[in-house]
């Protein structure tokens, strides 16, 4: 069954995820329309920088953030100049790495759904007395819904999911910092199996739901309200 | 020109092309932006409803649009546009695109109803339907209204029925035409479809390549003898004419034209009904006498104002002052010689067929 | 296929390419706890020199590799982080009991990146002038469980715990505290130590008697029962040269008793 620790890491996942995806909303959204419109020549550099998590394995990044968190780091002096404390160990740090983390994941989806709407509707709109903001408030963003819907799912997942990252910054403090995945790990390594198997099929179930509301979300006839 | 609405000195270069005008045009009336493709009259219409930036100095009557160092979004200008495709919301029926417009301008600043709007361009039986499902005429009719909607100090429109088939063509002309007579703000029309704009200028402007070549009031430009119009194929004047009555037993009706009347096909609108008539210079023949013992029952005395050199040169053509209009007769250069025409003579135009436009 | 050189890179590829291909009466499959590799790279080395067999090395954390060979992958030899695993494997019937011994042990440090902060009685502990406090994991790791048992030793745990950070294995805890986000922490003497000396920052080599020794087991597996480098290798650890590298690397050794 599952511990008392358990049931506290699955709530600080969720927690996290949670937190994790609404912050990737939030700064994914201009991020993502930037890339879609602009013709700057900083568009691809920006692109390949967001792109980056995918490509690079987990510990690297989180070898990385740990380095510039830490105190000698130039986040890490920042954090520090602002009175924040440093990052690394604190469930705020854990934060910045996911959402560093699971960037790509919720950016491209929304850049794809952005890149969808046609910039002859943006102009209709303006001709028709909205401004910029309001065009995106009711032209854009009803439009990209379900690119918001698979960006939201997969931030969330893959929040979930995450284990590298969280392993080098986290510290592996209960309740602060030790998620399912490092629960898991610790389980497994422990040779305490029972235990990781239960962890591990909430996971499992958790990502078949996961998955099948994304497929079901793909449903042809993409444009519904 | 103090009276003029708009003012644009705009001057835009891309690679191959450079647009550079300094164009007045007036406060109402339709005004046709006329010229082959690529001549920049899309590219126009786009900087002056600021979708386009180009250089210069933009005016609307006392407001500046544009200048050296103000911008004002196209959004904070008083105008709609209709594009060449209706650019429908696909996200909302067809109501919802009707408000889009009309929500977003101040209550006291609505001239034109929803009610309005909407029976004008005979939407009512589509409100609950998306875009999807319209055909493309219907589609352009939700999207005049949608443009109308915003109660616009002007109007401009780009091509709206270029991408349409001939049906649909001729299901919104008539809409058009209406709004022509029913709105006092000024219209601003691009097309290149020369039928379009003799059925719906008043005001034409004559583009080409990115350079206003002239402009003037419609029959003036289509008759005027250094302007290219007056040598096209379907080289034409177009005349207002006033109805006069109706012979239902022939299916017959009578228009008053400046130097007498024309017999045209049977129409519907009420005597004393203001239209205007497109004449062919192909369908004008001129005869020395009137003719009576001719099924061309169109003869109509003018004076000749000159004879000029066509495109073929077994041809010419002829301007002929009709009671102070000018309309066009293509004839033969043999036909010149033999009835011994020339400038200031006094001759009979036979019209082979005419039609009121509306 | 043949495969002559090992290096640190080339061990996993090398590891994997092993088991594919059909086992050489004078190659050993070695699993080597991940703390162990540099050491054990320096003794393959000079055991190819001195026997002619080859031994090829693949690394990992030492729960990783008790399911692997659980589940059949095609180690020799075991060189193990703990005592523990090794036992276990013999009781599972994976492994010989009588092979068991114990090739190192581990020296515990407190230990920190800067070269100031640790005295060299370790009263930085007590005096707390810190904000975390890194150590391997205690339930999985040896030198995680050393630590807790010192701190425990000098009545200090249940003030540091709160400030504990906990790294999944030595590797980890290191880089906690090598990047400043840990200012102090209890890691591996032979992660901070070469030729007789503490490399960087400063450390605190705790006494042996406060913690019960962490010994490093090595054991011969079933599929090296009939394997002579496997054989050959388990002595070889126990001989001169082997011994030699594993002192400079930071640990005791413990043969032909302790």
């Amino acid at each position: 069954m599952l511990s008392e620790s358990d049931i506290g890491a699955i709530v600080l996942t969720l927690k996290l995820a949670g937190t994790t995806t609404a912050l990737l909303l939030v700064l994914g959204t201009p991020l993502a329309w930037w890339l879609a419109r602009t013709q700057s020549r900083w568009k691809n550099p920006v692109a390949v920088v967001v792109a980056l998590p995918l490509v690079l394995p987990p510990t690297v990044l989180g070898f990385y953030l740990l380095l510039l968190m830490g105190p000698n780091g130039p986040v890490g002096k920042l954090t520090q100049a602002l009175g924040i404390g440093l990052l690394p160990f604190s469930f705020t740090g854990l934060v910045v790495a996911s959402v560093l983390y699971s960037m790509p994941f919720v950016v491209q989806p929304l850049q794809n759904a952005f890149e969808a709407v046609h910039e002859s509707l943006l102009e209709a709109a303006a001709t028709l007395r909205a401004s910029p903001l309001d065009t995106f408030r009711h032209v854009v963003l009803p439009l990209a819904r379900s690119g918001f819907a698979t960006a939201a799912i997969l931030g969330f997942a893959h929040t979930v999911g995450e284990f590298g990252v969280v392993l080098m910054v986290g510290g592996n403090i209960p309740n602060e910092t030790r998620v399912m995945s490092v629960q898991i790990y610790d389980h497994v390594e422990a040779l305490r199996y029972d235990n990781a198997h239960w962890l591990a099929a909430s996971m499992v179930l958790f990502s078949l739901v996961v998955l099948w509301a994304l497929y079901s979300k793909r449903a042809p006839g993409a444009f519904r309200v | 020109m103090s009276d003029a609405g708009l003012h644009a000195q705009l001057a835009l270069a891309f690679d191959k092309f450079s647009l550079q005008v300094d164009l007045q045009l007036p406060r109402s009336g339709f005004t046709v932006l006329f010229g082959r493709s690529g001549c920049g009259k899309t590219t126009l219409l786009r900087c002056l409803a600021g979708l386009q930036r180009a250089q210069g100095t933009l005016r609307w009557k006392d407001t500046l649009w544009q200048d050296e160092r103000h911008f004002v979004p196209t959004h904070l200008r008083p105008l709609s546009y209709v594009f060449q495709e209706p650019r429908l919301f696909p996200h909302l029926d067809v109501k919802g695109n009707l408000e889009f417009g009309f929500r977003r301008v101040p209550g006291n600043e609505r001239r034109i109803r929803m009610e309005e709007a909407i029976q004008w361009l005979g939407v009512e039986s589509l409100l609950q339907q998306r875009p999807e499902s319209l055909s493309g005429g219907q589609r352009q009719r939700v999207a005049i209204a949608r443009a109308l909607l915003t109660s616009p100090q002007i109007l401009l429109m780009d091509e709206p029925l270029a991408s349409l088939d001939l049906d649909s063509k001729l299901d919104i002309l008539p809409y058009l035409e209406k709004l022509r007579s029913h709105l006092d703000i000024p219209v601003i029309y691009v097309t290149h479809a020369p039928d379009e704009m003799a059925r719906l200028a008043e005001h034409l402007v004559l583009m080409e390549n990115g350079r206003v070549r002239a402009q003037g009031q419609l029959n003036d430009l289509l008759t005027h003898i250094d302007l290219p119009l007056l040598h096209q194929l379907d080289a034409s004047a177009v005349i207002n004419v006033t109805v006069d009555h109706h012979d239902p037993h022939y299916h017959l009706s009578h228009v008053a034209v400046p130097g007498g009347f024309l017999t045209v096909a049977y129409n519907e609108l009420p005597a004393g009904s203001r239209s205007r008539v497109r004449i062919l210079a192909r369908d004008v023949s001129i005869a020395l006498e009137p003719t009576h013992h001719s099924s061309i029952s169109n003869c109509l005395p003018c004076c000749i104002i000159d004879i000029s050199e066509d495109r073929d040169p077994a041809r010419v053509i002829v301007r002929l002052n009709l009671g102070g209009e000018v309309i066009l007769s293509r004839i033969t250069r043999r036909s010149v010689d033999m009835l011994g025409l020339h400038p200031g003579q006094l001759v009979y135009a036979q019209i082979k067929a005419v039609a009121l436009m509306n | 296929m043949r495969i002559r050189v090992l290096t640190s890179q080339l061990v996993l590829l090398a590891g994997l390419t092993f088991s594919a291909v059909a086992v050489h009466a004078d190659e050993v499959l070695v699993a080597v706890a991940a703390n162990f590799i540099a050491p054990m790279e320096q003794i393959a080395a000079q055991f190819a020199k001195d026997t002619g067999h080859q031994a090829v090395l693949s690394s990992g954390a030492t729960g990783a590799i008790y399911a692997k060979i659980t589940n059949g992958a095609p180690f020799g030899v075991f060189l193990s982080a703990d005592d523990k695993t090794p036992a276990r494997l013999a009781k599972e019937n994976h492994a010989d009991a009588t092979t068991d011994f114990t090739y190192a042990i581990g020296k515990l440090v407190l230990w920190s990146a800067d070269a100031a902060k640790v005295d060299a009685a370790g009263k930085v502990l007590a005096a707390g002038q810190y904000k975390h406090v890194a150590i391997a994991n205690p339930e999985t790791a040896p030198y995680g469980k050393a630590a807790v048992e010192v701190m425990t030793k000098l009545n200090l745990y249940d003030q540091i715990k709160p400030k504990l950070v906990t790294g999944e294995n030595i590797g980890q805890t290191f880089q906690f505290i090598s990047t400043g986000n840990a200012q102090i922490g209890f890691v591996a003497l032979s992660q901070v130590y070469k030729d007789g000396k503490i490399t960087q920052g400063s450390a605190w080599l705790v006494p042996a008697d406060y913690y019960s020794p962490i010994r490093q087991n090595a054991i011969l597996l079933k599929r090296g029962n009939d394997n002579a480098a496997a054989k050959a290798l388990m002595e070889y650890l126990k001989s001169a040269p082997a011994n030699q590298i594993i002192e400079s690397f930071g640990y005791a050794i413990c043969f032909p008793s302790c």
